[in-house]
């Protein structure tokens, strides 16, 4: 009990039913553990993963994003859009990744300077970038991206001797970089700070604005480059691409044990969240399981993570209270 | 004022209560007996226990041994709601009332009478208001929205609440701190009222004068054990005072003379229309300047557009003979000044961050080598400065939320003074803070200043401004009109000047 109470933290807890599912997993199902597989399963959340490294801090400073999966649409039937126009891939890329930094700039200008929710601002920017997505492409799909740069981000192609991709490989440097950022800079200790209190941060001068701009932008950035990966993944760029992933990342995020109110989390926690969604993700279609479903246990997942930290410390002050009663007769 | 020790049964009463928070002792066999018609007095210095105390009464904390008697027979509160049932209420400092309804909705809130298909009857609400306001002896408009209230009338209407509850006992948490004297004035008559119809007022307040104007009896905690319960008649303050600190009080206004340097903060034409207009004046080393005036003359906002977190629309602060760039907190910190804020828990701390890290949030890069946060660097800061203002903690690691007000306002003073400013200003910097705290407080102060640190407090604490000031100034509605000499500030000077019936002092440049 004490263990519950004080020792056991979330994210450990995240981390320990992570690798609990993972060997469940090896234990029961045929071909979870072969190098393609696995390549597969986190391959198939790159994107995800990738956007919820932005997205952990944001949250932490007390933010959010809801346009990451749109921006990442965006950013795709660019890519598709300038492939078709003959551009070089070369030269797309940088422009794509601008736009990113534009959305992102939009956003943080509207938090940051007008002084809206970012919760309000990025509805609004969620159906603004997808919106352009669909001027830009309308309902074409462009498919004829050359073998050499989809080999990049496809999970056939690993880092030689390993079943880790390139983006998952991207996405573990980058979550190497945000974990150091948040738990051992000063950036890392004000976005707690900004997090927590904002207006104490402020007072102990913090450039809360300056900060908050940045994360929006560096949050537009990850996501056009999302879109870029996952165009070349699936060799196909469309503005619905990406459709309902700023759930899956928020997801993962909170399920990391991120706090929502902002202040409180851990990096390890939201990559312990993001790989425990891709790794049932993948299990469960492994066994068969329709996708409907698959989408019910990952609600059910979220719904778990939010109820149970409260469970914990209501069963351990129940158990409290009942030996203080013992105690004082 | 000629109660001698009440008999019969207590309404209330607590038994050898203890109560723990992790390795912290809040309550040690605490007793208290709550006798009808009494107003009793809650003594003791932030710490000693007297939150835990009320939130044990108003079943919001459970003791972990010991017993809550309901009339003299035991009874366990499971929450708020069963305290509420017994008869018990509490108003707090700062009442919670919704803005957007009116005085008699706050009061009947989800348990409006009813009138037939359910709809509320609202006469039947307005009436019932009215009849409680005269209960009360005050004259408040039911259909008012309670949004504009003061808080003065706001907690008015908690306590119409209360009695809309049949509450028997009163329990009210330093109920004027925000209060003008003439609301005070008003509040106890409301408390008379309610004592004469047989209720119980359990009444926490530091300002010792109001327990001995208010109350009959007496409850002193010192570190959370009991001291004693006694009859006021017969006490003195000092008496008082040295059984909530244990010891005889140092001088509780310890000035030093000091020798005035050169000017440290220059504030020129300042203005920022609508609060406050053309304030001038400077503060030099060495010097204590006191801010004084009534609440929402504008002090608090020339303080915070001095430092930066407000915008300025004229006027221009030096600091050390450079201008200061407005509007950028930052800016102001790195040109050497410094703001405690009055508003501790709001802006002057983040609650749930540890120790160390709210006193690191002030030196972040000063803490940091090569970008990275230097874990030791961060602790040797805070633990110095925990060592020189006598902070009381358990580890620094642990939240400032734990702390008693006392202690956390020491962490604010802390994070400022760990950024070795020239210039510090202080707003309320004893507010809500027991007297043992409040003397260090300004001990330390008094041995800055002498150390050639130029010190701006804003007080509306007049015998704190008259003790620590080298010089008062005196704003009245947004304007500078007094500048006192130490010599010529006097508790009627002062107070002509901020209340507009000035003619005293020379006026400010």
């Amino acid at each position: 009990m004490r263990l519950l109470r004080t020792g056991l933290r979330w994210d450990t807890a995240v981390g320990v039913l992570l690798v609990a599912v993972f060997v469940t997993g090896l234990g029961t199902t045929d071909g979870f553990a072969s190098r393609d597989n696995l390549a597969f399963a986190f391959n198939d959340i790159a994107e995800v993963a990738l956007m919820a490294l932005p997205m952990t801090l944001l949250v932490v400073a007390g933010q959010v994003d809801l346009s990451v999966a749109s921006m990442l649409g965006l950013s795709s039937a660019l890519t598709g859009q300038l492939w078709d126009s003959g551009w070089a891939f070369e030269t797309i890329v940088p422009v794509v990744l601008l736009v990113g930094v534009a959305g992102g700039l939009l956003n943080g200008w509207l938090v940051t300077k007008v002084g809206l929710p970012s919760l309000a601002v990025t509805i609004g920017t969620l159906a603004l970038y997808r919106g352009l997505a669909s001027v830009v492409l309308g309902s074409n799909a462009i498919t004829d991206f050359p073998e050499n740069y989809a080999a990049w981000a496809v999970d056939t192609t690993t880092v030689p001797g390993t079943f880790i991709t390139y983006p998952v490989a991207l996405f573990i440097v980058l979550a190497v970089v945000a974990a150091v950022v948040l738990h051992a800079t000063g950036l890392g200790r004000s976005l707690f700070a900004i997090g927590a209190q904002e207006d104490a941060a402020y007072y102990a001068g913090i450039r809360v604005g300056r900060i908050k701009l940045a994360l929006f932008v560096v949050t537009g950035l990850v996501s056009a480059f999302a879109g870029v990966v996952f165009t070349l993944r699936y060799g196909s760029a469309r503005a619905d691409n990406g459709q309902g992933f700023e759930m899956l990342v928020i997801a993962s995020v909170l399920l990391g044990g991120i706090d929502f109110d902002g202040g409180k989390g851990t990096l390890f926690g939201a990559v312990a969240g993001v790989l425990l969604i891709g790794v049932l993700k993948n299990l469960l279609t492994l066994n068969d399981v329709a996708n409907e479903v698959q989408v019910i246990v990952t609600g059910l997942l979220l719904v778990a993570s939010v109820l149970t930290p409260r469970l914990i410390s209501t069963v351990g002050e129940w158990r409290h209270r009942r030996a203080a009663a013992t105690s004082s007769n | 004022m000629s109660q001698a020790v009440p008999t019969g049964v207590p309404v209330l009463a607590l038994k050898g209560v203890n109560k723990s928070f992790g390795a912290v002792r809040a309550l040690r066999d605490v007793s208290l007996e709550l006798f009808p018609g009494e107003a009793h007095a809650l003594a003791g210095e932030n710490g000693a226990g007297k939150s835990t105390l009320i939130k044990t009464l108003a079943g919001v904390h459970r003791p972990d041994s010991g017993q809550v008697l309901l009339d003299g027979a035991p009874v366990v509160f499971h929450g708020p709601a069963d305290a509420r049932d017994a008869g018990i209420a509490v108003i707090y400092q700062e009442p919670t009332l919704f803005p957007d309804l009116s005085i008699a909705e706050n009061i009947f809130m989800g348990r409006q009478p009813r009138r037939r298909l359910g709809r509320i009857d609202h006469k039947a609400v307005r009436a019932a208001t009215a009849a409680l306001m005269g209960r009360l002896g005050v004259a408040l408009d039911p259909d008012r929205p309670a949004r504009g209230l003061s808080i003065a009338d706001q907690q008015i209407v908690e306590i119409a609440k209360a009695l809309s509850f049949d509450a028997r006992v009163l329990i009210m948490d330093e109920p004027t701190a925000a209060l003008t004297g003439s609301e005070t004035a008003r509040l106890f008559s409301v408390v008379e009222a309610l004592r004469a119809e047989g209720a119980a007022v359990l009444f926490i307040s530091h300002r010792l004068e109001e327990i001995f104007r208010l109350c009959q009896r007496v409850t002193t905690l010192r570190d959370g054990r009991w001291v004693a319960s006694e009859p006021l008649a017969g006490l003195t303050e000092d008496d008082l005072v040295r059984r909530m600190v244990g010891r005889d009080l140092d001088e509780l206004y310890p000035k030093q003379d000091t020798r005035v340097g050169e000017t440290a903060l220059s504030v020129r034409r300042l203005t920022r229309e609508g609060v406050f207009r053309d304030v001038s004046f400077d503060v030099r080393r060495g010097e204590i300047v006191a801010l004084a005036g009534l609440v929402g003359a504008g002090r608090t906002e020339v303080a915070q557009a001095t430092f930066g977190v407000d915008r300025a629309d004229a006027g221009e602060v030096r600091v050390g003979g450079k201008p200061l760039r407005p509007g950028s907190p930052s800016a102001a910190m790195a040109a050497g000044l410094a703001l405690v804020p009055e508003d501790r828990r709001q802006r002057g701390l983040v609650m749930e961050m540890s120790i160390e890290r709210n006193i690191g949030l002030t030196g972040l890069d000063r803490i940091s080598g090569k970008g990275l946060v230097k874990r030791a660097l961060e602790r040797g800061r805070a633990a110095d400065w925990a060592v020189r203002l006598r902070l009381k903690y358990g580890r620094l690691s642990d939240q400032v939320g734990v702390l008693s007000g006392g202690n956390q306002q020491k962490v604010v003073l802390a994070k400022w003074l760990a950024t070795d400013p020239a210039v510090l200003i202080v707003d309320e910097p004893t507010r809500g803070i027991d007297v043992g705290t409040k003397a260090e407080v300004h001990r330390l102060l008094s041995s800055l200043a002498a150390e050639g640190l130029a010190v701006l407090m804003i007080s509306s604490d007049l015998p704190e401004v008259l003790g620590m000031a080298d010089r008062v100034l005196v704003m009245h509605e947004g304007r500078l009109v007094a500048e006192l000499p130490r010599a010529e500030a006097t508790e009627e000077s002062v107070m002509a000047a901020a209340t507009g019936r000035t003619g005293e002092g020379r006026a400010a440049a």
